[in-house]
């Protein structure tokens, strides 16, 4: 059963990570091209205002890959390992879920845990920590804001996990509805303390030191040694528009994962012999 | 008094059975939770803050423009 469960979870991860790879293809790219250029024209301009104060300009090393191919097979690679592991997460927590959660239908139950997937996976780690298009981050940061982020994501899906647990034991003496909130209240309480503790990433102290006190490392307008701007800052729009499509890819990806999966599990915990469990819906023969 | 239908599902009739008891299931989510976490690992986060192959950056060039967009911290 279990068995069966999981590879059924991983196939519905490759197909929510499909989906998704096909939405970022049409999508995300022509942002991620257009930060590039921005990076490309940003780094011609320090050059030549290095080469002006006399400083040694460094030289580019040589591309791995080709844009090309990071922008067709490596993101289509990525998005496609990425649904995988998402599945195989969701397929695991369902299985635990199955049968401990009180009446809940195993279509209804696939929903719930995909649900909770994006969220914790994706939309509270996000809130704090926004996915960034190229030519935002700074190299020598990378090591504590990969830190930052995961705790993030590990404090949002630990916590969850004890909100659903909150939300199980305060539903004998405050009723379903009342549990679902208390609990929900208390998640939202303890990520935001969580939030409130972590710094922002242009807070590190790396970037304090280089760039001064700035809330994130979206690159700021480029000034020559008189302080006029020669490159403008990082494009709002890019950037706003990025984030959004990073946003509905996960969307996508975990709404496919709960509806691919959701008629699967059905199948697999109803015996075919037993009637179909919508029928079972109706009232007992002695209230009618 | 009018006779109104309660159609609300009985708890017993619609609730999933446990089927993680055993031995054999634990072995499978065990399993699956560890393939899970390498993946995420190797899209997500290697060759970045950490490397499992030392001084290489072929995984995080291949799959540089998903891990922008999955929202890990890229350079």
């Amino acid at each position: 059963m279990e068995r069966a469960l999981i590879l059924r979870g991983a196939l519905a991860g490759a197909v929510g990570g499909l989906l998704a790879f096909v939405f970022a293809r049409i999508f995300a790219e022509p942002q991620i091209s257009a930060a590039i250029n921005y990076e490309s024209g940003r780094d011609a301009a320090q050059d030549a205002l290095d080469k002006a104060a006399g400083q040694a300009v460094p030289a580019m090393g040589p591309d791995i890959f080709s844009r090309t191919v990071q922008a067709n097979v490596g993101i289509g690679v990525g998005m496609v390992f990425f649904g995988v592991a998402m599945g195989l997460l969701f397929a695991v927590t369902y299985t635990i879920c199955l049968g401990r959660v009180g009446g809940v239908r195993a279509r209804t139950l696939a929903l719930l845990v995909a649900g909770g997937g994006l969220l914790s996976m994706y939309v509270v780690p996000f809130l704090k920590y926004p996915a960034n298009p190229p030519a935002i981050g700074h190299e020598d940061t990378i090591r504590s804001r990969s830190v930052l982020y995961l705790t993030m994501t590990l404090a949002a899906v630990l916590l969850l996990i004890g909100a659903v647990l909150l939300g199980r034991w305060l539903q004998a003496r405050l009723g379903t509805w009342n549990a679902a909130l208390a609990a929900g209240a208390a998640y939202v309480v303890a990520v935001g303390i969580v939030m409130a503790l972590l710094p922002s990433f242009g807070e590190l102290a790396a970037n304090v030191h280089t760039f001064g006190r700035h809330a994130t490392e979206t690159p700021l307008p480029l000034k020559d040694a008189q302080g006029r701007i020669v490159y403008p800052g990082f494009p709002a729009d890019t950037l706003a528009t990025f984030r959004i499509y990073s946003l509905l890819a996960q969307v996508i990806l975990w709404g496919a994962i709960g509806l691919v999966f959701a008629p699967m599990a059905e199948r697999v915990l109803t015996p075919p012999s037993a009637p179909e469990p919508a029928r079972r819906d109706t009232a007992p023969a002695s209230l009618r | 008094m009018s006779t109104i239908p309660n159609t609300a599902p009985t708890a017993r009739a619609s609730a999933t059975p446990v089927v993680t008891s055993e031995a054999r299931a634990f072995a499978w989510i065990f399993g699956a939770a560890i393939v899970a976490l390498a993946l995420y690992y190797f899209i997500g986060v290697d060759q970045g803050a950490f490397s499992v192959f030392g001084s290489d950056t072929h995984i995080h060039e291949f799959v540089h423009d998903s891990r922008h967009f999955l929202g890990f911290p890229c350079h």
